[in-house]
């Protein structure tokens, strides 16, 4: 039951967008989240919803997985939507007075606009997780954060954690699913009682599973050590990451996607 | 040359019992063993006799208290040189999930390389190389946890060979394997002995593996009690059931044939020779069932 859990939602494909330089990716990424906080008109924020449909439609990811994306934000946008609607104030009559409940139209207005732009934002940050496989991901993290490395940062270690974490999820996915099952051969009961029982219910999960995941860590150090492992020091990677022609044309994409709104907010 | 060099050396877990009050507990007592280049070593004992301590001993993970272990002619107690004594001494470990580091085989197999800080082209080189040599070159885009048993183990196995060790040490690497991944580990260890020229030493549970060893090392309460060809081991049959150990099958069959007055050799390992024995002694009217 547990088995069919995927890490993260990357989905795999040849696609330009995948194909980029996974560095090149995350920092466009992180510009894309300035830019979207810049665009502060309607026409701004569509040209980004275009913009990022159309990234979309390029990596081959299907247009269901933005609405996936907007779901586990949606309480949030709910409830900063509703206290935007109630407490902001704008000039003129309320078009809605009902107690103390008063609404502004240009309260309406703001709202409406911020909830776009969370869309807009979330669809197009997800984008990166979609095209860019975990490890490749940590392997960019680490590159990027490697000058922090100078005041002592542990930048490898960081990334050592997340690979190690990564490769370790479903194996221990496995053996959560086989102390389960153990358990309920000697007679746990998972299904009933209120939730304190049914909390209690999974001590005996977890305890075995902690105490298997530090044999497993003790194992894994030994190997690891048999391998030569001493730290970040002196360490070369496999993979070299190179920029190539599409990261060209991809920055310059960006760069022009950004030229737009800025001009596009100064002329409306 | 001896690639192994082990002389009078003892080893003791210390542990602090509830009062603070330290208790070494002595796993090897006086151990002197040297193996020579591409030497084929089987090591035999039950649980707890010290056989994984004295593996550990090996390639540094741990440094004896008294004795000196020698890799290669390199002192194992020279920190400086720790990294040139496991690049010697590859290990591989029972369960093949504790010990693959990375989500994909290949960045897996070149983990050892990319610490020992090797240049990227020379990686990708030894990575496809050791990949091939046992056998999962396809499976290089995997993710390991998607591969069977025996594949992972010959993963692990790939992981150490990209160090181009000279020797390999093996801890009970087919005890976590079913028939068929332990079939496949002991074929790639046996073609890394004949091919390659790899020392090997194993450490098993199953006679059968041992059988096919050029040498067998017996250790009993931390102490080496037999060391000799598998045909000598194999045919001490009391000895091994003292000390709680199993014969190969083949081997049980000829002890209590010969117990009923059957005269069967039994420092025949061959399969083929020993049927052939067997069918021989039968041929002959030589029942010898006395009673």
């Amino acid at each position: 039951m547990l088995r069919d859990i995927t890490i993260g939602q990357f989905f795999p494909g040849d696609s330009p967008v995948h194909r980029m330089d996974s560095r090149l990716k995350l920092i466009l990424n992180l510009a894309f989240l300035v830019i979207i906080f810049i665009a502060d008109n309607y026409l701004a924020l569509g040209i980004s919803a275009a913009f990022v449909l159309s990234l979309y439609i390029i990596s081959g990811i299907s247009l269901k997985f933005i609405f996936r994306s907007l779901k586990p934000i949606m309480p949030l946008i709910i409830i900063t939507s509703v206290l935007n609607l109630f407490l902001l104030t704008g000039e003129g009559e309320p078009i809605f007075k009902l107690g103390f409940i008063t609404i502004y139209w240009q309260a309406i207005d703001t709202t409406a606009f911020m909830i776009l732009r969370l869309f807009v934002l979330i669809a197009g940050m997800s984008l990166l997780t979609y095209t860019t496989s975990p490890i490749v991901l940590t392997d960019a993290i680490e590159r990027l954060l490697s000058p922090l490395k100078y005041i002592r940062f542990p930048v490898h270690e960081l990334a050592m954690m997340m690979t190690i974490a990564m490769r370790f999820i479903p194996t221990l996915i496995e053996e959560t699913d086989k102390i389960v099952l153990a358990q309920k051969a000697r007679g746990a009961n998972f299904e009933e009682g209120n939730l304190i029982t049914r909390i209690k219910a999974f001590i005996p999960i977890i305890v075995p599973l902690f105490v298997s995941a530090f044999k497993r860590a003790n194992e894994l150090a030994l190997a690891m050590e048999c391998r030569c492992y001493h730290g970040g020091d002196g360490r070369t990677k496999l993979r070299q990451p190179k920029l190539a022609i599409v990261d060209l044309f991809a920055f310059l994409v960006f760069l022009l996607f950004t030229i737009i709104i800025i001009l596009t907010n100064i002329y409306f | 040359m001896d690639i192994i060099k082990v002389e009078n050396v003892d080893f003791s877990y210390v542990s602090q019992n509830d009062n603070g009050k330290q208790i070494s507990n002595k796993v090897l007592k006086n151990i002197n063993i040297d193996i020579p280049e591409g030497q084929f070593l089987a090591v035999l004992g039950h649980n707890g006799c010290g056989k994984s301590t004295m593996a550990k001993l090996f390639n540094g993970l741990l440094i004896p208290q008294s004795g000196k272990v020698f890799v290669d002619g390199i002192d194992t107690a020279d920190e400086n040189r720790i990294f040139d004594v496991r690049q010697t001494v590859g290990m591989v470990f029972q369960n093949p999930d504790n010990q693959i580091v990375a989500t994909i085989v290949e960045e897996d197999v070149a983990f050892a390389l990319e610490n020992l800080g090797v240049l990227p082209n020379e990686i990708r080189k030894r990575v496809d190389e050791s990949l091939k040599t046992v056998g999962m070159y396809e499976y290089r885009d995997h993710a390991p946890h998607k591969l069977s048993g025996g594949q992972k183990q010959r993963v692990a196995i790939a992981g150490v060979l990209a160090m181009r060790p000279k020797c390999l040490v093996l801890d009970e690497p087919t005890a976590m394997l079913d028939p068929k991944g332990r079939k496949e580990i002991i074929k790639t260890i046996k073609m890394l002995n004949k091919d390659f020229g790899t020392t090997v030493i194993l450490i098993t549970h199953y006679m059968e593996e041992a059988a096919q060893a050029d040498r067998v090392v017996v250790m009993e309460q931390g102490e080496v009690v037999l060391d000799n060809i598998p045909e000598r081991i194999f045919s001490q049959v009391e000895f091994m059931k003292k000390i709680g150990l199993d014969v190969p099958q083949t081997i049980e069959l000829f002890y209590e044939l010969n117990k009923n007055g059957f005269s069967l050799n039994l420092e025949i390992l061959d399969i083929e020779e020993q049927a052939e024995q067997l069918a021989d002694a039968i041929k002959g009217g030589n029942y010898g069932i006395s009673n």
